[in-house]
């Protein structure tokens, strides 16, 4: 399993806020339904959204195919020496 | 159940109105904007109705109201417009708007008659003026000149036609040659000579000269003289230039030829003396005469210019009062009139909601007529389909009209926009995601709302600027959701953030970099075993060789994940109106054949791609290793036709997971029996509970209460055999219709949520080729000339992402969302059958008789 815990938990927790406590928050008014039905879409789409890309990373079949000037700027900027040798 | 997600309960009523009170009553609901009438005289044509005559005299008042707005607009005097709407005046207040604007309109005519004459005037006067200046100079040179270039014209006419001469034009000849000789210090000798002077237009004077030159062969003299000021045609305004000319000629055979020529084009003729002091003494009058002229004109042009502003500053409001009264006594001639009783009937289309508050206003109609008889309103059963009406505020209301584009929803079906607000915007983004491209949409979203009142307010008729302003709240939110999937893909304008740094590492030493133009990261090594936590990590944004294949194989998983959920969605929504309709039948036999069909093919197909991403992984061992993982769209095509899957690799397995094969085997065979179920039984139960309904009436209704809505002629006995089989074949075919539409559009539209993938593959692909094309040549060039040729390049690169990628690009996301909500959603519940509620109200007729006065 290429899951990490802190991140799962974050976003979930996250839009399960957005999505499940401010629509139990919702004053009442005419348009509360309305509010908690966007609330709720918005909060599943877009954990279902971010969820479909983190998993479809977690377990790469193919790595990265990349030029040499590339890794030169990887090593470079990302903080990845080249090692030498 | 909110107001958005079903359509308002509608009541048909009917109204009792005091002839007296009618006119009160009806202005009322009309600035209540909440009541359908319905036309009660069908039969009668426009020109029988009662009040015909009332509606002929605001037709007047309006075109009335017309011509003066043309006048005060061709004066450019600004009109106050505050905004405000009036009440609708009184019918004794009509007969006064009536006489102001017949004074208005008199007045404005007659002054505009009165300048137009005293115009025609001060035309001729001027003319006269400069007649009276040039001739002066004409009669200064005319002595000595004449005989000159009558000679000149003699010799030369001569010269060229010798045979031609005859014994007269010798004898002029020697007469005027004689006669200047002999008595040239004479003074008489000028009186021979008459003249004409006048104006003419400056275009016709060449042709002018020579009509004159040839019909009097030569034997006149013509001298003009332009008139530097243009002046104005005391008809239509324009201003026109013209010269005044002078024409010397012998004898009244000629002077009546002359005459006729200069009628003839039009020139004006003026008399003039032949004195110098005569001359110079006109000149005075003239110019007398012409600075009285001057002080009535202007005089003139100040009361029109008064009486206009005057009436500029309530032409607006006008407007709307004669707008308002004309469709009050329209809506009066839809009613009945009840003779003995003295009222007026009408029935009317009422939101049940709003019945109090229609009640309300009709007892301040009441109140303000005087009248002592209260309107009675009755609501009545009715059998008929009520209109839909959906209420809607400022936001609400540009997503309602994306559905009703579609379809207005049937009466109290579920309406689709509420769950629009949120997934129209998101599958937008998911097609447009780009973090640069939707922040430009959302500023733009963004300022069109927090200046939406003044930019209401000044209502241009440009459609297009119309049609992004009514959108403005769905582009904002098109902006922002573009803004957080651009974050999750981590594209911004084709560039990457790496802001917890990627989860990709080098482990290649110098010299294999050297000797390597690509390199490839392993999984298994290179990888940290967990992703990047929010997004795509940024390593394949710069993998160049295969970016490509890796975002392919997950924007085309998402986009089946969430095709289906969406249309599981769907389907979940025609429960609702089943429920409500308490349609039985179709809840048990179209509604959960459905869903399972849906489910146990293509929801199971989701469930493949989750389980493929969590189960096969390189780093695995056979038989989860990466060469094992199969195809899920060859898995399913295998599973759909029964197919035997070809050998797996080496030590692969045939199948994901223990027990798929008979999994796969039994969804399928249950989804192809729910087809049958689908078709079949709905109108076998229907023929069924009519054969009870004929055979046994009691046990008949038993069956009706069953049925649900499914309505019953069987009652009618033999009679309505016929009737009965036509309907069952009608119910059978339509049921065909709809369960192949339903099965094979499952297909298809799966298919068609592919649109999601391949939108977005263009949009970022075009954004890259900006970037490699065109800025990234800016950013490479050096020295002070690379600044010079940066800002270039940039201004070009702006002008191409705002016009291509965010204006074509977002326009083509937009209709292909469009499409994915309207057949892809609508498609499993929405019938969308019903017809708008159009309450009578005045701020639409204000609003459209606005638009059409534009026009």
């Amino acid at each position: 399993m290429g899951a990490a815990f802190f991140p799962v938990l974050f976003f979930t927790a996250l839009w399960g806020g957005v999505g499940i406590a401010m629509p139990i928050m919702t004053p009442k008014g005419p348009h509360q339904n309305l509010i908690r039905c966007i609330l709720m879409l918005t909060a599943a789409c877009c954990w279902l959204f971010w969820l479909c890309c983190y998993m479809a990373q977690m377990n790469p079949l193919i790595g990265p195919k990349l030029k040499r000037d590339v890794v030169a700027m990887i090593g470079r900027s990302w903080n990845n020496p080249i090692v030498a040798g | 159940m909110g107001s958005l997600f079903r359509s308002e309960e509608m009541a048909l009523c009917q109204l009792f109105l005091q002839s007296e009170a009618a006119y009160a009553c009806v202005s009322e609901l009309g600035e209540l904007g909440l009541v359908q009438f319905r036309d009660l005289n069908p039969d009668v044509n426009a020109f029988q109705r009662k009040f015909v005559n009332e509606v002929r005299r605001c037709d007047e008042m309006e075109r009335k109201l017309r011509y003066l707005e043309k006048e005060i607009k061709k004066d450019g005097i600004p009109m106050l417009d505050t905004g405000e709407s009036p009440e609708a005046p009184q019918p004794r207040e009509m007969i006064d708007l009536e006489a102001t604007f017949e004074k208005l309109e008199n007045e404005l005519r007659e002054v505009n008659q009165n300048a137009e004459a005293l115009k025609r005037n001060f035309l001729e006067l001027t003319e006269l003026k400069h007649i009276l200046r040039k001739t002066q100079v004409f009669f200064d040179e005319s002595v000595p000149t004449v005989y000159k270039s009558s000679g000149a014209y003699s010799s030369s006419k001569y010269r060229r036609y010798p045979q031609m001469a005859d014994n007269q034009n010798e004898d002029e000849q020697a007469q005027l040659l004689g006669e200047e000789g002999v008595r040239a210090s004479q003074p008489g000798q000028n009186l021979k000579l008459g003249f004409v002077a006048g104006v003419i237009l400056r275009e016709r004077l060449p042709a002018f000269e020579r009509m004159l030159w040839r019909a009097c062969r030569g034997n006149v003299f013509l001298r003009q003289a332009m008139i530097e000021t243009p002046l104005e045609d005391p008809t239509n305004g324009d201003q026109v230039h013209k010269s005044v000319f002078i024409i010397f000629f012998q004898g009244d055979q000629l002077k009546t030829r002359v005459k006729k020529i200069c009628e003839g084009f039009r020139a004006t003729l003026y008399p003039c003396p032949e004195a110098p002091a005569d001359r110079r003494e006109m000149a005075m009058g003239v110019m007398t005469r012409i600075e009285d002229l001057n002080t009535v004109l202007g005089q003139t042009q100040d009361h029109r210019h008064r009486v206009l502003v005057a009436a500029a500053k309530n032409l607006k409001n006008w407007f709307v009062k004669v707008r308002k009264i004309k469709a009050i006594y329209h809506t009066l001639n839809l009613f009945n009139l009840d003779v003995t009783q003295k009222c007026l009937i009408a029935e009317c289309w009422v939101p049940l909601l709003d019945i109090e508050t229609i009640q309300l206003a009709l007892r301040r109609g009441t109140e303000r007529s005087g009248s002592s008889v209260p309107p009675i309103l009755n609501r009545m059963q009715t059998f008929e389909n009520p209109p839909t009406y959906n209420r809607t505020n400022k936001f609400t209301k540009a997503f309602q009209a994306l559905i009703d584009a579609y379809g207005v929803a049937s009466y109290r079906e579920m309406n689709p926009a509420p769950y629009t607000i949120i997934t129209f915007p998101f599958l937008f983004a998911v097609m447009f995601g780009d973090l640069g491209h939707g922040a430009i949409m959302a500023l733009f979203g963004l300022w069109m709302i927090r200046k939406e009142k003044g930019l209401a307010a000044q209502k241009t008729d440009n459609e297009i600027w119309n049609i992004f302003f009514g959108g403005r709240y769905i582009i904002f939110l098109m902006g922002v959701f573009s803004m957080y999937t651009g974050l999750i893909y981590n594209d911004i304008f084709s560039k990457s953030l790496n802001i917890f740094g990627s989860h990709w590492h080098l482990s290649y030493n110098k010299s294999t970099v050297m000797e390597n133009k690509f390199l490839q990261l392993s999984p298994k090594g290179d990888y940290e075993g967990a992703p990047y936590p929010f997004g795509m990590d940024p390593i394949w944004q710069v993998a160049g060789a295969n970016k490509i294949i890796f975002h392919n194989a997950y924007k085309m998983k998402i986009s089946i994940i969430f095709g289906v959920i969406h249309m599981i969605f769907g389907v979940v929504m025609s429960w609702h109106n089943h429920t409500y309709f308490r349609n039985r039948i179709s809840l048990l036999y179209e509604f959960i054949p459905q869903l399972v069909f849906l489910l146990l093919l293509f929801f199971y197909m989701v469930l493949l791609m989750f389980i493929k991403w969590i189960k096969f992984a390189a780093t695995n061992d056979k038989p989860y290793s990466e060469a094992c993982a199969p195809s899920i769209l060859i898995t399913f095509i295998d599973m759909v036709l029964f197919n035997t899957p070809k050998p797996p690799p080496e030590n692969c397995e045939t199948y994901m997971f223990m027990g798929q094969h008979f999994i796969q085997v039994l969804f399928v065979l249950v989804a192809v029996g729910c087809i049958p179920v689908m078709l079949l039984a709905k109108p076998l139960l229907i023929m069924q509970a009519r054969k009870q309904a004929n055979v046994q009436p009691i046990a008949g209704a038993t069956s009706d209460a069953e049925a649900g809505g499914v309505s019953n002629s069987g009652s009618h006995g033999g009679g309505g055999g016929h009737e009965e089989e036509e309907e069952l074949s009608e119910i059978f075919i339509h049921q065909s219709i709809h369960t192949i539409e339903y099965v094979l559009g499952s297909v298809s539209h799966t298919a068609s949520y592919l649109r999601l993938w391949a939108l977005s593959l263009a949009h970022a692909q075009l954004a890259e080729v900006l970037w490699t094309m065109v800025l990234s040549i800016g950013l490479k060039q050096e020295g002070p000339v690379g600044g010079i040729v940066l800002t270039c390049v940039f201004a070009f690169w702006a002008i191409l992402t705002v016009g291509i990628l965010v204006l074509m690009e977002g326009l083509s996301a937009f209709l292909h969302t469009l499409r994915l909500h309207w057949v892809e959603f609508q498609s499993k519940f929405y019938k969308g059958q019903g017809y708008a509620f159009q309450p009578f109200s005045f701020d639409a007729i204000i609003e459209n008789g606005a638009a059409a006065a534009e026009e």
